[in-house]
Protein backbone atom coordinates (compact mmCIF):
# COMPACT_ATOMS: atom_id res chain seq x y z
CA UNK A 1 0.00 0.00 0.00
CA UNK A 2 1.39 3.35 -0.99
CA UNK A 3 1.97 6.27 1.31
CA UNK A 4 -0.86 8.70 1.93
CA UNK A 5 -1.12 12.25 3.22
CA UNK A 6 -4.44 13.68 4.39
CA UNK A 7 -5.10 17.38 4.63
CA UNK A 8 -8.07 18.80 6.55
CA UNK A 9 -9.73 21.81 4.91
CA UNK A 10 -12.29 24.35 5.94
CA UNK A 11 -14.66 26.32 3.74
CA UNK A 12 -15.25 29.87 4.97
CA UNK A 13 -17.25 32.87 3.74
CA UNK A 14 -15.35 34.85 1.12
CA UNK A 15 -13.20 37.64 2.46
CA UNK A 16 -15.36 40.33 0.84
CA UNK A 17 -18.62 38.97 2.25
CA UNK A 18 -19.94 40.97 5.19
CA UNK A 19 -19.97 38.39 7.96
CA UNK A 20 -23.24 37.98 9.79
CA UNK A 21 -24.39 35.76 12.60
CA UNK A 22 -27.91 34.33 12.33
CA UNK A 23 -29.93 35.51 15.26
CA UNK A 24 -32.04 32.38 15.65
CA UNK A 25 -29.20 29.85 15.61
CA UNK A 26 -26.24 31.98 16.71
CA UNK A 27 -24.34 30.48 13.80
CA UNK A 28 -22.34 32.17 11.11
CA UNK A 29 -24.51 32.89 8.08
CA UNK A 30 -22.98 30.71 5.37
CA UNK A 31 -25.48 31.52 2.63
CA UNK A 32 -23.11 33.90 0.83
CA UNK A 33 -20.16 33.13 -1.44
CA UNK A 34 -17.53 30.89 0.10
CA UNK A 35 -13.86 30.15 -0.38
CA UNK A 36 -11.24 27.83 0.98
CA UNK A 37 -9.84 29.09 4.29
CA UNK A 38 -6.81 31.01 2.97
CA UNK A 39 -4.50 29.36 5.53
CA UNK A 40 -5.47 25.97 4.11
CA UNK A 41 -3.58 26.72 0.90
CA UNK A 42 -0.42 26.48 3.01
CA UNK A 43 -1.63 23.15 4.37
CA UNK A 44 -2.23 21.84 0.85
CA UNK A 45 1.19 23.04 -0.26
CA UNK A 46 2.89 21.41 2.73
CA UNK A 47 0.93 18.18 2.14
CA UNK A 48 1.91 18.15 -1.54
CA UNK A 49 5.56 18.73 -0.73
CA UNK A 50 5.65 15.99 1.92
CA UNK A 51 3.78 13.72 -0.50
CA UNK A 52 6.34 14.38 -3.25
CA UNK A 53 9.13 13.04 -1.05
CA UNK A 54 7.15 9.87 -0.26
CA UNK A 55 5.49 9.45 -3.65
CA UNK A 56 2.24 9.57 -1.66
CA UNK A 57 -1.38 10.12 -2.54
CA UNK A 58 -2.90 13.33 -1.14
CA UNK A 59 -6.48 13.18 0.13
CA UNK A 60 -8.31 16.29 1.30
CA UNK A 61 -11.24 16.10 3.71
CA UNK A 62 -13.61 18.78 4.88
CA UNK A 63 -16.69 18.97 7.04
CA UNK A 64 -18.76 21.33 4.96
CA UNK A 65 -22.40 22.24 4.21
CA UNK A 66 -23.58 20.93 0.82
CA UNK A 67 -23.56 24.49 -0.53
CA UNK A 68 -19.80 24.67 0.06
CA UNK A 69 -18.76 21.37 -1.53
CA UNK A 70 -17.89 22.90 -4.93
CA UNK A 71 -15.50 25.31 -3.18
CA UNK A 72 -13.30 22.31 -2.40
CA UNK A 73 -12.62 21.83 -6.13
CA UNK A 74 -9.84 24.36 -5.75
CA UNK A 75 -7.89 21.70 -3.83
CA UNK A 76 -8.12 19.39 -6.85
CA UNK A 77 -6.80 22.17 -9.09
CA UNK A 78 -3.86 22.61 -6.74
CA UNK A 79 -2.90 18.95 -7.13
CA UNK A 80 -4.77 17.06 -4.41
CA UNK A 81 -5.64 13.59 -5.75
CA UNK A 82 -8.98 13.07 -4.06
CA UNK A 83 -11.43 15.25 -2.10
CA UNK A 84 -13.99 13.95 0.36
CA UNK A 85 -16.72 16.21 1.76
CA UNK A 86 -18.43 15.17 4.97
CA UNK A 87 -21.75 16.91 4.59
CA UNK A 88 -24.73 16.36 6.79
CA UNK A 89 -27.40 18.71 8.13
CA UNK A 90 -26.95 17.19 11.58
CA UNK A 91 -23.38 18.55 11.63
CA UNK A 92 -24.44 22.20 11.38
CA UNK A 93 -23.19 24.06 14.42
CA UNK A 94 -20.86 21.23 15.46
CA UNK A 95 -18.33 22.32 18.07
CA UNK A 96 -14.68 21.30 18.26
CA UNK A 97 -15.46 18.08 20.14
CA UNK A 98 -17.83 16.91 17.41
CA UNK A 99 -15.73 18.19 14.49
CA UNK A 100 -12.59 16.45 15.71
CA UNK A 101 -14.50 13.21 16.36
CA UNK A 102 -16.03 13.19 12.87
CA UNK A 103 -12.74 13.98 11.14
CA UNK A 104 -10.87 11.41 13.26
CA UNK A 105 -13.41 8.76 12.30
CA UNK A 106 -12.81 9.47 8.62
CA UNK A 107 -9.04 9.66 9.05
CA UNK A 108 -8.94 6.32 10.89
CA UNK A 109 -10.52 4.77 7.83
CA UNK A 110 -8.01 6.39 5.47
CA UNK A 111 -5.04 5.56 7.73
CA UNK A 112 -2.71 8.24 6.32
CA UNK A 113 0.99 8.54 7.17
CA UNK A 114 0.69 12.26 7.88
CA UNK A 115 -2.33 14.47 8.64
CA UNK A 116 -1.83 18.17 7.85
CA UNK A 117 -3.99 21.07 9.08
CA UNK A 118 -3.70 24.75 8.28
CA UNK A 119 -3.98 27.38 10.95
CA UNK A 120 -6.59 29.98 11.43
CA UNK A 121 -4.23 32.63 12.50
CA UNK A 122 -6.75 34.41 14.66
CA UNK A 123 -8.06 31.71 16.94
CA UNK A 124 -5.65 28.80 16.66
CA UNK A 125 -8.45 26.54 15.54
CA UNK A 126 -6.15 24.45 13.35
CA UNK A 127 -3.95 23.60 16.32
CA UNK A 128 -7.05 22.88 18.39
CA UNK A 129 -8.44 20.44 15.84
CA UNK A 130 -5.04 18.85 15.25
CA UNK A 131 -4.49 18.29 18.96
CA UNK A 132 -7.91 16.72 19.37
CA UNK A 133 -7.58 14.53 16.28
CA UNK A 134 -4.20 13.31 17.53
CA UNK A 135 -5.75 12.39 20.86
CA UNK A 136 -8.69 10.56 19.25
CA UNK A 137 -6.33 8.57 17.01
CA UNK A 138 -3.53 8.18 19.59
CA UNK A 139 -1.06 9.86 17.21
CA UNK A 140 1.72 12.30 18.06
CA UNK A 141 0.97 15.94 17.27
CA UNK A 142 3.27 18.77 16.27
CA UNK A 143 1.62 22.18 16.13
CA UNK A 144 2.64 25.74 15.33
CA UNK A 145 4.75 24.23 12.54
CA UNK A 146 6.37 26.41 9.86
CA UNK A 147 7.82 23.62 7.75
CA UNK A 148 7.83 19.84 7.79
CA UNK A 149 9.69 17.15 5.87
CA UNK A 150 10.38 13.45 6.07
CA UNK A 151 13.86 12.58 7.27
CA UNK A 152 14.97 8.97 7.83
CA UNK A 153 11.43 7.66 8.11
CA UNK A 154 10.46 10.26 10.71
CA UNK A 155 8.71 13.58 10.31
CA UNK A 156 10.83 16.58 11.19
CA UNK A 157 9.12 19.93 11.81
CA UNK A 158 10.34 23.42 12.60
CA UNK A 159 8.41 25.82 14.74
CA UNK A 160 8.98 29.13 16.46
CA UNK A 161 9.84 29.18 20.12
CA UNK A 162 10.26 31.95 22.65
CA UNK A 163 14.01 31.91 22.05
CA UNK A 164 14.17 31.29 18.31
CA UNK A 165 13.27 28.06 16.59
CA UNK A 166 12.98 24.47 17.62
CA UNK A 167 13.14 21.43 15.36
CA UNK A 168 10.93 18.55 16.48
CA UNK A 169 10.94 15.00 15.22
CA UNK A 170 8.32 12.30 15.54
CA UNK A 171 7.26 8.93 14.27
CA UNK A 172 4.71 8.51 11.49
CA UNK A 173 1.75 8.40 11.37
CA UNK A 174 1.40 11.80 12.99
CA UNK A 175 -0.53 15.07 12.94
CA UNK A 176 1.02 18.36 11.82
CA UNK A 177 -0.80 21.66 12.50
CA UNK A 178 0.82 24.59 10.69
CA UNK A 179 1.31 28.13 11.91
CA UNK A 180 0.27 31.01 9.63
CA UNK A 181 2.20 31.27 6.39
CA UNK A 182 4.36 28.18 6.32
CA UNK A 183 5.36 28.21 2.64
CA UNK A 184 4.53 29.73 -0.74
CA UNK A 185 1.37 28.11 -2.09
CA UNK A 186 1.35 27.28 -5.79
CA UNK A 187 -1.14 28.75 -8.26
CA UNK A 188 -3.16 26.34 -10.34
CA UNK A 189 -2.58 26.54 -14.09
CA UNK A 190 -5.50 26.90 -16.47
CA UNK A 191 -5.05 23.24 -17.38
CA UNK A 192 -5.13 22.21 -13.71
CA UNK A 193 -8.39 24.08 -13.27
CA UNK A 194 -9.95 22.52 -16.36
CA UNK A 195 -8.82 19.04 -15.29
CA UNK A 196 -10.18 19.54 -11.81
CA UNK A 197 -13.65 20.12 -13.22
CA UNK A 198 -13.70 16.55 -14.49
CA UNK A 199 -12.83 14.99 -11.14
CA UNK A 200 -15.42 13.86 -8.62
CA UNK A 201 -15.75 15.07 -5.07
CA UNK A 202 -17.24 12.32 -2.96
CA UNK A 203 -19.82 13.41 -0.43
CA UNK A 204 -20.46 11.27 2.62
CA UNK A 205 -22.60 11.67 5.75
CA UNK A 206 -21.85 11.20 9.44
CA UNK A 207 -23.88 8.00 9.31
CA UNK A 208 -21.64 6.71 6.48
CA UNK A 209 -18.80 6.95 8.99
CA UNK A 210 -20.74 4.87 11.50
CA UNK A 211 -21.46 7.83 13.77
CA UNK A 212 -24.74 8.03 15.63
CA UNK A 213 -26.54 11.36 16.30
CA UNK A 214 -25.51 11.38 19.98
CA UNK A 215 -21.88 11.56 18.79
CA UNK A 216 -22.17 13.79 15.74
CA UNK A 217 -25.40 15.75 16.19
CA UNK A 218 -26.07 18.79 18.36
CA UNK A 219 -26.25 16.47 21.41
CA UNK A 220 -22.58 15.68 20.94
CA UNK A 221 -21.44 19.27 21.27
CA UNK A 222 -20.03 20.33 24.64
CA UNK A 223 -20.07 24.08 24.06
CA UNK A 224 -22.81 26.42 22.92
CA UNK A 225 -23.42 30.05 22.17
CA UNK A 226 -25.61 31.80 24.74
CA UNK A 227 -25.92 35.18 23.10
CA UNK A 228 -24.35 37.71 20.81
CA UNK A 229 -24.22 41.47 21.15
CA UNK A 230 -22.44 44.26 19.30
CA UNK A 231 -19.20 45.14 21.01
CA UNK A 232 -19.36 48.39 22.95
CA UNK A 233 -17.52 50.65 20.54
CA UNK A 234 -14.20 51.83 21.77
CA UNK A 235 -14.31 55.37 20.45
CA UNK A 236 -11.57 55.48 17.85
CA UNK A 237 -10.49 59.06 18.38
CA UNK A 238 -7.35 58.68 16.35
CA UNK A 239 -5.92 61.81 14.80
CA UNK A 240 -5.20 61.02 11.17
CA UNK A 241 -2.95 63.06 8.89
CA UNK A 242 -3.20 62.43 5.16
CA UNK A 243 -0.19 62.86 2.88
CA UNK A 244 3.57 62.93 3.28
CA UNK A 245 4.25 66.68 3.38
CA UNK A 246 4.12 67.81 6.99
CA UNK A 247 3.40 64.31 8.26
CA UNK A 248 6.63 64.05 10.23
CA UNK A 249 6.02 67.41 11.94
CA UNK A 250 2.49 66.24 12.79
CA UNK A 251 3.91 63.09 14.42
CA UNK A 252 6.50 65.07 16.39
CA UNK A 253 3.63 67.18 17.72
CA UNK A 254 1.72 64.02 18.71
CA UNK A 255 4.79 62.68 20.50
CA UNK A 256 5.31 66.01 22.25
CA UNK A 257 1.77 66.08 23.56
CA UNK A 258 2.10 62.47 24.78
CA UNK A 259 5.33 63.38 26.53
CA UNK A 260 7.29 60.93 24.42
CA UNK A 261 9.97 63.09 22.86
CA UNK B 1 -10.70 7.41 29.41
CA UNK B 2 -14.03 9.16 29.53
CA UNK B 3 -15.92 11.56 31.72
CA UNK B 4 -17.29 8.62 33.68
CA UNK B 5 -13.79 7.70 34.85
CA UNK B 6 -13.29 10.94 36.71
CA UNK B 7 -13.27 9.53 40.19
CA UNK B 8 -11.60 12.30 42.15
CA UNK B 9 -13.21 13.83 45.17
CA UNK B 10 -14.19 16.87 43.12
CA UNK B 11 -12.62 20.28 43.51
CA UNK B 12 -14.38 23.59 43.23
CA UNK B 13 -11.18 25.49 42.54
CA UNK B 14 -10.42 25.89 38.83
CA UNK B 15 -7.10 24.40 37.75
CA UNK B 16 -4.84 26.95 36.04
CA UNK B 17 -2.26 25.72 33.54
CA UNK B 18 0.84 27.79 34.24
CA UNK B 19 3.32 28.35 31.41
CA UNK B 20 7.00 29.10 31.88
CA UNK B 21 9.19 31.38 29.77
CA UNK B 22 12.81 31.99 30.65
CA UNK B 23 12.45 30.53 34.11
CA UNK B 24 9.34 32.46 35.20
CA UNK B 25 5.58 32.04 34.91
CA UNK B 26 4.11 33.99 32.00
CA UNK B 27 2.08 37.06 33.05
CA UNK B 28 -0.93 35.73 31.12
CA UNK B 29 -1.04 32.44 32.99
CA UNK B 30 -0.45 34.17 36.35
CA UNK B 31 -3.40 36.44 35.57
CA UNK B 32 -5.61 33.35 35.28
CA UNK B 33 -5.00 32.61 38.98
CA UNK B 34 -6.83 35.85 39.74
CA UNK B 35 -9.54 34.83 37.28
CA UNK B 36 -9.92 31.51 39.09
CA UNK B 37 -10.24 33.21 42.49
CA UNK B 38 -12.84 35.57 41.09
CA UNK B 39 -14.82 32.59 39.74
CA UNK B 40 -14.61 30.23 42.69
CA UNK B 41 -12.82 31.94 45.57
CA UNK B 42 -9.91 29.53 45.23
CA UNK B 43 -7.30 28.56 42.66
CA UNK B 44 -5.21 25.49 41.89
CA UNK B 45 -2.24 25.48 39.54
CA UNK B 46 -0.14 23.00 37.60
CA UNK B 47 3.22 23.77 36.06
CA UNK B 48 5.52 21.43 34.11
CA UNK B 49 9.12 21.72 32.96
CA UNK B 50 12.69 21.65 34.17
CA UNK B 51 12.35 24.89 36.19
CA UNK B 52 8.89 24.13 37.45
CA UNK B 53 9.61 23.59 41.16
CA UNK B 54 11.08 27.07 41.46
CA UNK B 55 8.14 28.54 39.52
CA UNK B 56 5.63 26.52 41.55
CA UNK B 57 6.90 28.06 44.79
CA UNK B 58 6.17 31.56 43.47
CA UNK B 59 2.52 30.78 42.66
CA UNK B 60 0.96 31.09 46.15
CA UNK B 61 2.14 34.71 45.88
CA UNK B 62 -0.46 35.12 43.10
CA UNK B 63 -3.31 33.33 44.86
CA UNK B 64 -2.69 29.64 44.12
CA UNK B 65 -3.94 27.57 47.07
CA UNK B 66 -2.75 24.24 45.71
CA UNK B 67 0.16 23.87 43.31
CA UNK B 68 1.48 20.79 41.52
CA UNK B 69 4.66 20.68 39.49
CA UNK B 70 6.27 18.05 37.24
CA UNK B 71 9.99 18.51 36.66
CA UNK B 72 11.08 15.06 35.50
CA UNK B 73 13.54 15.04 32.56
CA UNK B 74 10.74 14.16 30.08
CA UNK B 75 9.18 17.59 30.65
CA UNK B 76 10.01 20.39 28.25
CA UNK B 77 7.94 23.43 27.35
CA UNK B 78 8.35 22.57 23.65
CA UNK B 79 6.89 19.06 24.04
CA UNK B 80 3.23 19.17 25.11
CA UNK B 81 2.79 15.36 25.04
CA UNK B 82 4.04 14.53 28.57
CA UNK B 83 2.46 17.74 29.88
CA UNK B 84 -0.94 16.60 28.58
CA UNK B 85 -0.56 13.27 30.39
CA UNK B 86 0.43 14.99 33.64
CA UNK B 87 -2.48 17.44 33.55
CA UNK B 88 -4.95 14.73 32.53
CA UNK B 89 -3.78 12.53 35.42
CA UNK B 90 -4.19 15.40 37.85
CA UNK B 91 -7.70 16.16 36.57
CA UNK B 92 -8.72 12.55 37.14
CA UNK B 93 -7.04 12.25 40.53
CA UNK B 94 -8.44 15.48 41.96
CA UNK B 95 -11.72 15.75 40.08
CA UNK B 96 -11.21 19.21 38.65
CA UNK B 97 -14.24 20.52 36.75
CA UNK B 98 -12.70 23.67 35.26
CA UNK B 99 -9.33 24.23 33.60
CA UNK B 100 -8.11 27.69 32.59
CA UNK B 101 -5.33 28.05 30.00
CA UNK B 102 -3.64 30.62 27.81
CA UNK B 103 -3.73 30.37 24.01
CA UNK B 104 -0.07 29.64 23.35
CA UNK B 105 0.91 26.86 20.93
CA UNK B 106 1.50 24.46 23.83
CA UNK B 107 -1.62 25.43 25.77
CA UNK B 108 -3.81 25.01 22.70
CA UNK B 109 -2.44 21.51 22.23
CA UNK B 110 -3.05 20.73 25.91
CA UNK B 111 -6.63 22.06 25.78
CA UNK B 112 -7.41 20.23 22.55
CA UNK B 113 -6.06 16.95 23.77
CA UNK B 114 -7.89 17.16 27.12
CA UNK B 115 -11.07 18.00 25.22
CA UNK B 116 -10.85 14.84 23.12
CA UNK B 117 -9.68 12.67 26.02
CA UNK B 118 -12.51 13.68 28.39
CA UNK B 119 -15.23 14.59 25.85
CA UNK B 120 -15.02 18.06 27.39
CA UNK B 121 -16.11 21.34 25.82
CA UNK B 122 -13.42 23.87 25.05
CA UNK B 123 -14.13 27.53 24.40
CA UNK B 124 -11.11 29.49 23.31
CA UNK B 125 -9.91 32.98 22.50
CA UNK B 126 -11.84 34.06 25.59
CA UNK B 127 -11.66 37.54 27.08
CA UNK B 128 -13.17 36.63 30.43
CA UNK B 129 -15.31 34.14 32.34
CA UNK B 130 -17.88 34.69 35.07
CA UNK B 131 -20.58 32.82 36.97
CA UNK B 132 -24.14 33.68 35.92
CA UNK B 133 -26.99 31.96 37.76
CA UNK B 134 -24.64 29.19 38.81
CA UNK B 135 -23.38 28.61 35.26
CA UNK B 136 -19.96 29.49 33.94
CA UNK B 137 -20.20 31.87 30.99
CA UNK B 138 -17.28 32.89 28.82
CA UNK B 139 -17.03 35.94 26.58
CA UNK B 140 -15.07 36.25 23.39
CA UNK B 141 -14.94 38.66 20.48
CA UNK B 142 -15.86 37.58 16.96
CA UNK B 143 -16.29 38.88 13.42
CA UNK B 144 -13.17 41.00 13.50
CA UNK B 145 -13.77 41.87 17.16
CA UNK B 146 -17.03 43.69 16.32
CA UNK B 147 -19.33 41.49 18.39
CA UNK B 148 -19.18 39.98 21.87
CA UNK B 149 -20.24 36.33 22.05
CA UNK B 150 -21.31 34.70 25.32
CA UNK B 151 -20.46 31.01 25.35
CA UNK B 152 -21.29 28.16 27.69
CA UNK B 153 -20.28 24.59 28.42
CA UNK B 154 -22.19 21.35 28.88
CA UNK B 155 -20.64 18.27 30.40
CA UNK B 156 -18.57 17.56 33.48
CA UNK B 157 -15.30 19.23 32.53
CA UNK B 158 -15.01 22.80 31.21
CA UNK B 159 -11.92 23.95 29.36
CA UNK B 160 -11.43 27.71 28.97
CA UNK B 161 -8.60 29.04 26.86
CA UNK B 162 -7.93 32.78 26.96
CA UNK B 163 -6.67 35.18 24.34
CA UNK B 164 -3.06 36.07 25.02
CA UNK B 165 -2.51 39.16 27.10
CA UNK B 166 -6.08 39.78 28.28
CA UNK B 167 -5.35 39.80 32.01
CA UNK B 168 -2.91 41.19 34.54
CA UNK B 169 -1.24 39.15 37.29
CA UNK B 170 -2.53 40.07 40.75
CA UNK B 171 -0.19 39.66 43.71
CA UNK B 172 -2.11 38.13 46.62
CA UNK B 173 -0.23 35.86 49.01
CA UNK B 174 -2.10 32.77 50.22
CA UNK B 175 -0.68 29.90 52.34
CA UNK B 176 -0.57 27.49 49.41
CA UNK B 177 0.69 23.91 49.26
CA UNK B 178 3.28 22.85 46.66
CA UNK B 179 3.58 19.20 45.61
CA UNK B 180 5.56 17.23 43.03
CA UNK B 181 3.54 15.18 40.54
CA UNK B 182 4.74 11.72 39.56
CA UNK B 183 2.72 11.30 36.39
CA UNK B 184 2.64 8.24 34.19
CA UNK B 185 3.52 9.17 30.63
CA UNK B 186 1.97 7.43 27.61
CA UNK B 187 4.09 6.01 24.81
CA UNK B 188 2.44 8.46 22.40
CA UNK B 189 3.81 11.38 24.37
CA UNK B 190 7.36 10.04 24.16
CA UNK B 191 7.37 9.61 20.38
CA UNK B 192 8.10 13.29 19.72
CA UNK B 193 11.60 14.52 20.50
CA UNK B 194 13.60 17.69 20.10
CA UNK B 195 16.05 17.36 17.25
CA UNK B 196 17.60 20.81 17.55
CA UNK B 197 17.11 24.19 19.22
CA UNK B 198 18.17 27.27 17.31
CA UNK B 199 18.31 30.10 19.77
CA UNK B 200 18.29 33.45 18.14
CA UNK B 201 21.12 35.63 19.39
CA UNK B 202 19.58 38.78 17.95
CA UNK B 203 19.01 41.52 20.50
CA UNK B 204 15.29 41.25 19.70
CA UNK B 205 15.16 38.77 22.56
CA UNK B 206 14.74 41.81 24.79
CA UNK B 207 12.01 43.32 22.64
CA UNK B 208 9.58 42.86 25.51
CA UNK B 209 11.62 45.30 27.60
CA UNK B 210 11.85 48.05 24.97
CA UNK B 211 10.13 51.35 25.83
CA UNK B 212 9.87 52.33 22.18
CA UNK B 213 9.29 49.95 19.27
CA UNK B 214 9.35 50.85 15.59
CA UNK B 215 7.70 47.99 13.73
CA UNK B 216 7.70 47.17 10.02
CA UNK B 217 5.20 45.11 8.05
CA UNK B 218 4.22 44.12 4.55
CA UNK B 219 4.28 47.75 3.43
CA UNK B 220 8.07 47.93 3.80
CA UNK B 221 9.40 47.88 0.23
CA UNK B 222 12.51 45.76 0.63
CA UNK B 223 14.95 44.48 3.22
CA UNK B 224 17.18 47.54 2.82
CA UNK B 225 14.28 49.84 3.73
CA UNK B 226 14.29 48.34 7.21
CA UNK B 227 17.33 50.55 7.80
CA UNK B 228 14.94 53.52 7.76
CA UNK B 229 13.12 51.94 10.68
CA UNK B 230 16.38 51.13 12.45
CA UNK B 231 17.44 54.77 12.18
CA UNK B 232 14.15 55.98 13.67
CA UNK B 233 14.35 53.41 16.46
CA UNK B 234 17.88 54.50 17.22
CA UNK B 235 16.87 58.19 17.32
CA UNK B 236 14.08 57.34 19.78
CA UNK B 237 16.18 54.96 21.85
CA UNK B 238 14.01 52.03 20.84
CA UNK B 239 14.14 48.77 18.96
CA UNK B 240 12.86 47.44 15.63
CA UNK B 241 10.19 44.76 15.44
CA UNK B 242 8.49 43.19 12.43
CA UNK B 243 5.26 41.42 11.59
CA UNK B 244 5.25 37.82 10.43
CA UNK B 245 5.42 38.38 6.64
CA UNK B 246 8.85 40.00 6.97
CA UNK B 247 10.16 37.07 9.00
CA UNK B 248 8.77 34.73 6.36
CA UNK B 249 10.68 36.68 3.70
CA UNK B 250 13.84 36.24 5.72
CA UNK B 251 14.32 40.00 6.17
CA UNK B 252 14.46 39.91 9.96
CA UNK B 253 14.94 37.26 12.66
CA UNK B 254 11.99 35.62 14.28
CA UNK B 255 13.04 36.97 17.67
CA UNK B 256 11.95 40.41 16.44
CA UNK B 257 8.49 39.24 15.43
CA UNK B 258 5.51 40.75 17.21
CA UNK B 259 2.12 39.05 17.08
CA UNK B 260 0.23 35.92 17.93
CA UNK B 261 3.08 33.60 16.92
CA UNK B 262 5.76 36.04 18.03
CA UNK B 263 6.30 38.25 21.03
CA UNK B 264 3.70 40.19 22.99
CA UNK B 265 4.97 43.67 23.71
CA UNK B 266 3.62 46.72 25.49
CA UNK B 267 6.09 49.58 25.02
CA UNK B 268 5.23 53.19 25.88
CA UNK B 269 5.36 54.00 22.16
CA UNK B 270 4.68 51.66 19.24
CA UNK B 271 5.13 53.01 15.72
CA UNK B 272 3.60 50.63 13.16
CA UNK B 273 5.04 51.22 9.69
CA UNK B 274 3.34 49.52 6.77
CA UNK B 275 1.47 47.18 9.10
CA UNK B 276 -2.15 46.56 8.17
CA UNK B 277 -3.15 45.60 11.71
CA UNK B 278 -4.39 42.03 11.32
CA UNK B 279 -5.79 40.49 14.46
CA UNK B 280 -2.78 38.16 14.62
CA UNK B 281 -0.49 41.20 14.85
CA UNK B 282 -2.73 43.23 17.16
CA UNK B 283 -2.68 40.48 19.76
CA UNK B 284 1.03 41.17 20.14
CA UNK B 285 0.95 44.96 20.50
CA UNK B 286 -2.51 46.35 21.27
CA UNK B 287 -1.58 46.95 24.93
CA UNK B 288 1.10 49.45 23.96
CA UNK B 289 0.85 52.93 25.48
CA UNK B 290 0.71 55.21 22.46
CA UNK B 291 0.24 53.60 19.05
CA UNK B 292 1.17 55.48 15.90
CA UNK B 293 0.45 54.07 12.44
CA UNK B 294 2.02 55.01 9.12
CA UNK B 295 0.37 53.26 6.20
CA UNK B 296 -0.41 54.21 2.60
CA UNK B 297 -3.72 52.32 2.70
CA UNK B 298 -6.37 54.51 4.37
CA UNK B 299 -8.59 51.46 4.95
CA UNK B 300 -5.92 49.56 6.90
CA UNK B 301 -7.46 48.32 10.14
CA UNK B 302 -4.50 49.63 12.14
CA UNK B 303 -6.10 53.08 11.81
CA UNK B 304 -8.97 51.83 13.97
CA UNK B 305 -6.54 50.89 16.71
CA UNK B 306 -3.95 53.66 16.73
CA UNK B 307 -3.92 56.92 18.67
CA UNK B 308 -2.55 58.87 15.73
CA UNK B 309 -1.84 57.95 12.14
CA UNK B 310 -0.44 59.11 8.85
CA UNK B 311 -1.92 57.96 5.57
CA UNK B 312 1.20 58.15 3.48
CA UNK B 313 4.34 56.44 2.26
CA UNK B 314 6.45 55.26 5.17
CA UNK B 315 9.58 55.47 3.02
CA UNK B 316 9.15 59.24 2.96
CA UNK B 317 7.62 59.87 6.38
CA UNK B 318 9.97 57.74 8.48
CA UNK B 319 13.29 59.35 7.36
CA UNK B 320 11.80 62.82 7.79
CA UNK B 321 10.54 61.95 11.28
CA UNK B 322 14.00 60.59 12.13
CA UNK B 323 15.58 63.83 10.91
CA UNK B 324 13.23 65.99 13.01
CA UNK B 325 13.82 63.92 16.15
CA UNK B 326 17.59 63.95 15.67
CA UNK B 327 17.48 67.73 15.16
CA UNK B 328 15.46 68.04 18.37
CA UNK B 329 17.96 65.88 20.28
CA UNK B 330 20.87 67.90 18.90
CA UNK B 331 19.18 71.18 19.92
CA UNK B 332 18.52 69.82 23.42
CA UNK B 333 22.13 68.67 23.73
CA UNK B 334 23.52 72.06 22.73
CA UNK B 335 21.06 73.85 25.05
CA UNK B 336 22.14 71.61 27.93
CA UNK B 337 25.83 72.01 27.03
Amino acid sequence: MGAKICVCLKVVPRAEVQLRIEEATHRLDRSGASELNPADEYAIEEALSIAASLDAEVVAVSMVPLSGVETLRHALALGVDRVVAISDVSLAGADMVVTSRVLAKFLEREAPDVIVLGSQAMDGRGAMLGGAIGQHMDLPVMSGVRSARVEGGRLRATRLSADGEVVLETTMPCVVALSGSANVPRYPSFRDIVTSKRKDISVISAADLGLVPSESGPAGSRTHVIGIAPRPVRQADAEIFVGEDGAAAFLVDVLDRAGLT
Amino acid sequence: MSGADMSGSGSDAPLVFIEVRRGAATPGSLALLATARRLAGAAAAVVCGPDSEHVARTLPGYGADEVWFADQPTFDAELPGPIIDAVAGLIVARGFATVLLETSVAAVEVAASLSARFDAGVNWDLQDVEMRDGQMVGTRLALGDTVVVDVGWTGELRLASFRLGVGEPVEQQVPGSVQRLEPSISSRALRTTIHERRDSTHEGAQLVDAAVIVAGGRGVRDAASLQLLEALASALGGMVAVSMPLVDRGWYPVSAQVGQTGQKVRPRLYIACGISGSLAHRVGMEKSGTIIAINSDPSASIFGLCDAGVVGDLHEVVPELTRLIRARRAAEASAAG
